[in-house]
């Protein structure tokens, strides 16, 4: 109905030629290739370049590399502490995020305002300056750590082991989590808690039933992009314990730039196993997300 | 009332509980020393002093500042136009540009430098080393904020009646965009290029791997100087903290107005 009524004037007034709206429409394309050519050296080009490599070896297609990775220890504990890492740091972070965030609708508008700005500013400390940050307060000889040490409070936190490491991740999936599930609770309306308490529904009866199952879209997927997020991290991981805990985005990275040896078909290998692990968590929480819609 | 007062006591919790890196790496850059006490003993601006004089340091910022206002630059050239073809003359290009812009984002930075480093290692395009291959992947990292930004701005715009209106008054199709669409969009691009900036200013990955100390940024630097004091570093993250901030509080300016 808009075209019909806007074509006509869409031809330029002073061209006449039958020829022009179509060599425009010429010039238009040409705009865009700069950004496909950017997208495709930077973006696309890597991406198969990792693909192909990762079945290649000296003479040949190999699945080599998978099986390498499949049948090794060292490859697997990567796995696993990635895996654990991102999961224990996803959920500590999406219930603190939960709670924080359904607190927050609660207070004043300008304490709420307030805060929002505040976690947008947290959300900028990540990466190598956030593990600097840790290292001051509870690294060996952080502040928090000796005060604790001579009142005698700390037991066995190590700041560069795997707890330390969730502790980190937590921290920045904290900012992530409030941001994307802050919105999301608007999709609770106020009346249905006071519906549920006059049908004499406790306030965890009234989460159990209504709260979380409206939300459990929003909670599937903002819990996928935190666990997303903190498997594909590696500057936090790296700056930490300067690439000495075995993670897998620190054993791509090092067998691409370390300097023992440098293996980047392996590297490849492994990238495809990391990306499609994502790619399957994402399909199961599409999945998850149907039945979740199916059931109402 | 107790409800009240629960609430309160969360979202002050969650306060707490995200300022304390923040505010301890605050106080340890201006202490002159801080071991085993609840406070830092000594105020001091030494250490920032000390930063600000080091010229590897100041180095190092003017590198990240180069290569990230060059790629923003860069981004805005070749976006801005793009996202207006799109919206004017492909509109059925948007939904495909939408899943376009999500591969950066499936694929960690850690991923496409595997590939990135062999590409360009050597052969036509030796960029790997060189301030280049970080414009190229920050251009990357920067097009799924911009193209979103801009595509929420022309969505509001009714641009074919604008067009058609700067038709009829003579205008040609380029001066038409710049005087009349243009002018429009500088509110969302203005908040797009702030926040893709403090996004930039803190990527580490690719500029480790794929240059390191060939061209040294703030972020690598900030890494190569984890040997030395934690007051010194403090004061290093500080300021970079500062820096962002004042980005941030320009992107949430901008883009409050519209």
């Amino acid at each position: 109905m808009k075209t019909t009524l806007s074509s006509p004037l869409s031809v330029p007034v002073g061209v006449t030629t039958a020829r022009a709206p179509r060599l425009r429409y010429w010039r238009a394309a040409l705009l865009l290739t700069p950004m496909f050519a950017m997208l495709l050296l930077f973006c696309l080009a890597p991406m198969g370049w990792v693909v192909i490599h990762s079945l290649q070896s000296d003479d040949g297609l190999t699945l080599g590399h998978f099986k390498e990775i499949l049948g090794s220890p060292f490859y697997l504990q990567a796995f696993d502490n990635s895996l654990r890492i991102s999961l224990y740091s996803s959920v500590i972070g999406l219930l603190v995020t939960l709670a924080g965030a359904a607190s927050l609708r609660r207070v004043e508008s300008r304490l709420k305002n307030a805060v929002v700005a505040f976690i947008n500013m947290t959300s900028n400390l990540s990466g190598v300056p956030l593990a600097f940050a840790f290292i001051i307060i509870v690294g060996t000889n952080g502040a928090l750590t000796l005060l604790f040490r001579q009142w005698g409070w700390l037991d066995d936190f190590h700041l560069y082991s795997r707890s330390g490491l969730i502790l980190l991740y937590t921290y920045f999936q904290l900012p992530l989590g409030l941001l994307l599930l802050y919105p999301a609770l608007d999709a609770l309306d106020d009346h249905w808690q006071e519906a549920a308490s006059l049908l004499g529904a406790n306030h965890w009866a009234y989460w159990r039933h209504v709260g979380l199952p409206v939300l459990a879209p929003a909670l599937l997927g903002t819990f996928i992009l935190l666990f997303a997020n903190a498997m594909g991290a590696y500057a936090t991981a790296f700056a930490l314990t300067a690439g000495n805990f075995n993670l897998v985005t620190v054993r791509i990275a090092s067998l691409v730039s370390g300097n023992v040896y440098l293996e980047p078909n392996m590297a490849a290998a492994l990238s495809v196993l990391l990306v499609a692990l994502l790619a399957l968590v994402t399909a199961m929480n599409q999945w998850l997300l149907k039945r979740s819609y199916h059931a109402r | 009332m107790r409800a009240d007062r629960y609430h309160h006591l969360v979202v002050t919790l969650l306060i707490l509980l995200l300022a304390v890196p923040i505010v301890a790496t605050l106080l340890y850059s201006l202490a002159q020393r801080w071991e085993a006490t609840i406070l830092p003993e000594g105020i001091t601006l030494s250490w920032y002093w000390q930063l600000w004089q080091d010229s590897r340091f100041l180095t190092a910022f003017g590198h990240s500042l180069l290569v990230c206002v060059g790629t923003l630059l860069l981004s805005t050239i070749i976006i801005v136009p793009a996202v207006f073809v799109v919206f004017y003359r492909f509109p059925s290009l948007d939904r495909w540009m939408n899943i376009l812009i999500l591969l950066p984002f499936a694929m960690p930075p850690v991923v496409a430098s595997v590939g990135l480093l062999q590409l360009f290692a050597g052969g036509p395009l030796p960029l790997v080393g060189t301030p280049w291959i970080l414009v190229g992947c920050y251009f990357t990292i920067a097009l799924p904020f911009m193209y979103r930004s801009l595509a929420n701005s022309l969505q509001a715009l009714n641009v074919r009646d604008l067009m058609d209106a700067a038709y009829l008054l003579g205008a040609s199709t380029p001066r038409a965009f710049l005087n009349v669409i243009l002018p429009n969009l500088r509110k969302g691009l203005m908040a797009s290029l702030f926040l893709s900036f403090s996004f930039l200013l803190g990527e580490f990955v690719f500029a480790n791997i794929l240059v390191g100390s060939r061209y040294e940024t703030l972020q690598v630097y900030l890494y190569s100087m984890r040997a030395t004091s934690g007051h010194f570093t403090s004061a290093v993250v500080t300021s970079y903290f500062l820096f962002t901030l004042v980005l941030t509080w320009f992107a949430t300016r901008f883009g409050r107005q519209d």
